[in-house]
């Protein structure tokens, strides 16, 4: 996921490498449900990609096996939320967001139960497993649907504080999952709160919004920018809906140009959501979206993948020296 | 209430679900006549739930599959008293809370459904919390035999096996059409009862316009272990002579003469049952 020259970087400042954002979630869910008998796990032969063994083995009242039946899976999640259990459906994105949509959108969102769905190994995790299992399309088509949070962590402190909250939510939630390891971006006395996004670097040329497993990129290229005198902003957006909309505002006002980037199809995510946000308001203000093109996805590791589509920190550095260069000088 | 004072609100209900299909120009007339019966039985001898216990925790819980013939659903919890049935004049209408699939905003009503294969999914996990509270509540769901159709059922229908959920009950509005035609002809999914019993299930058939069977079925108690399925064999627009059977009728609206005429035949058929 971070290559060599990415590593230094991060080590210079200071960040330590954690384990996945997954397992993260996993140990989460498994201390919240330890204390709370309602929590329940919900899988489709996915307890083992969602790292959901050992609560299986802890907990195994408190986990609901449907087989590989993703559509059964959004409904009996609805169900017993609506019977006052606290479920966590837990599917690959891929799955969860697509054969089950119309689970989601009826089921859950519409009939308004406090259900949580975890998309796990999520964006191109499965890199070289092909578009089957790519999710690039589950932040647009869940935007659109009334209802329902949609929570992309950075890091693994994002993780655990994000599994915390949908469990306290009274509505639905979205979470959203890969699974390589994390830097930890976050000092321990941060605040996490759906909804608010959280400045990681301050700085006016330019803002970089990101989400998920792209947030770390950005800050490595936000360093990487400082030494040639740039400063940039970095945003971590872990939640796209509902969008910290004065976040991005204010990122359009005080920077020179806003750049986005994400774990997901240009079409309807992030880039589009901070997009929508400035022109409405009338912030004119260069901008980028750095995501996956409307193409036949590349496919190979996700390293790869996120180097092809310039969503590694080199390519974010690129993008937003190009991006100024066409402004002019500082 | 006796089989005889059943029938005579049956008679009633459908009378009043047809002047609202008129009232708003809109509705499925011919599903909902056919499954009038179960919701009358379900209703008011079946279900432990009523205005008054509808938060208690423990109440049975109904969820109907098949959404689309909301309005018998909406005039059979008006007559036990979930709300005043004068509210059904707003049926469809702008902003109206009464549209034509069962939503959460109206009391006694569980769960948004009108997408079909959904209830039964939705009623597994229903079902599984009541086992997990030891609770004493049974969830029932309604299903069209079209319905059936939409593979989610069958995962669900395999789970509740699995689970050996014997708290919950699947009926089916067996009434062998759905909106192009004859089941059979759309797409088979005939013989029902053995498909449900390979899946696991205890299959009960029965008239679906029968409250004595249909009763018996309802509360007899469950094979332990095992979720049951009530196949009610029922007519599509039963108690309308010229809807029963045609397909058209699926979500066809009676102009002003079909009206009177249903109403008048459903006049007379209260006076039969009202003296026998
Ligand atoms: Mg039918």
């Amino acid at each position: 996921m971070f290559t060599p020259a990415a590593k230094a970087t991060a080590e210079k400042l200071g960040l330590t490498l954690g384990h996945p954002n997954l397992e993260e979630f996993a140990a989460t869910l498994e201390e919240l449900a330890r204390a709370n008998p309602n929590i329940i796990a919900v899988t489709s032969d996915s307890r083992g990609s969602g790292k959901l063994g050992p609560f299986g083995k802890a907990l195994p009242k408190q986990l609901v096996e449907v087989g590989i039946a993703e559509q059964n899976l959004v409904g009996v999640t609805a169900g017993l939320a609506a019977c006052g259990k606290k479920p966590f459906g837990v599917s690959p994105a891929c799955f969860l967001t697509a054969r089950s949509l119309e689970q989601i959108k009826n089921d859950v969102c519409y009939s308004d139960v406090p259900a949580v769905l975890a998309g796990i190994s999520a964006g191109v995790s499965y890199g070289a497993l092909g578009s089957t299992h790519h999710s690039l399309h589950d932040i647009a088509t869940l935007r659109a649907i009334h209802n329902i949070s949609i929570v992309v962590p950075a890091d693994n402190f994002e993780t655990h504080e994000a599994v915390r909250a949908a469990a306290r939510a009274e509505h639905p939630v979205y979470l959203r999952f890969g699974k390589a390891p994390m830097y930890t971006l976050h000092k321990p006395d941060a605040r996490f709160e759906i909804g608010k996004a959280i400045t990681l670097r301050e700085g006016t040329d330019a803002a970089l919004i990101a989400t998920g497993e792209t947030v770390v990129h950005c800050l490595l290229a936000a360093a990487q920018l400082a030494e040639r005198g740039i400063q940039c902003r970095v945003i971590s957006m872990h939640t796209v809906k509902p969008l910290d909309v004065d976040a991005v505002l204010r990122a359009g006002r005080e920077c020179r140009a806003v750049i986005t980037a994400e774990e997901h199809s240009v079409h309807g995510g992030l880039g589009e959501a901070c997009a929508a946000a400035l022109l409405r308001a009338g912030v004119h203000v260069p901008f980028r979206i750095a995501g996956i093109p409307d193409e036949d996805t590349v496919t190979g590791a996700q390293a790869d993948i996120f180097r092809h589509y310039g969503l590694s920190m080199e390519g974010l550095t690129a993008t937003v020296t190009a991006a100024l260069s066409r402004i002019g000088p500082i | 209430m006796t089989d005889q004072e059943l029938q005579r609100k049956s008679i009633e209900l459908r009378k009043t679900l047809l002047r609202v299909i008129f009232n708003a120009g809109a509705g499925h007339t011919g599903g909902g006549l056919s499954c009038l019966d179960i919701l009358n039985v379900l209703y008011n001898r079946v279900l432990r739930v009523s205005p008054e216990t509808f938060n208690d925790p423990h109440r049975d819980r109904y969820v109907q599959s098949k959404g689309h013939s909301v309005e018998a659903l909406y005039v059979v919890l008006a007559d036990r008293g979930f709300f005043p049935s004068s509210q059904l004049d707003t049926l469809c209408h702008y902003r109206s809370p009464f549209v034509g699939h069962p939503t959460r905003k109206i009391p006694g009503i569980e769960m948004n459904t009108g997408a079909l294969g959904h209830g039964l999914s939705i009623c597994v996990g229903m079902a599984l919390a009541a086992r997990m509270d030891a609770a004493p509540y049974r969830v029932f769901t309604l299903l069209g035999d079209g319905e059936l159709a939409e593979g989610s059922n069958w995962e669900a229908a395999m789970a509740a096996a699995h689970y050996r959920l014997d708290n919950l009950i699947a009926l089916i509005d067996h009434n062998t059409l759905q909106i192009t035609g004859p089941t059979r002809e759309v797409c088979c999914n005939e013989p029902l009862d053995e498909k449900w019993r390979a899946f696991g299930w205890t299959v009960r058939t029965v008239n679906g316009h029968d409250f004595a069977q249909l009763t018996t079925a309802l509360q007899t108690p469950p094979e332990p272990g095992k979720p049951t399925c009530v196949i009610a064999n029922t007519v599509k627009g039963k108690g309308v002579s010229f809807m029963e059977g045609v397909a058209k009728w699926h979500h066809g609206v009676p102009n002003k003469a079909e009206l009177d005429q249903a109403l008048a035949e459903l006049d007379a058929a209260l006076s039969v049952a009202s003296v026998s």
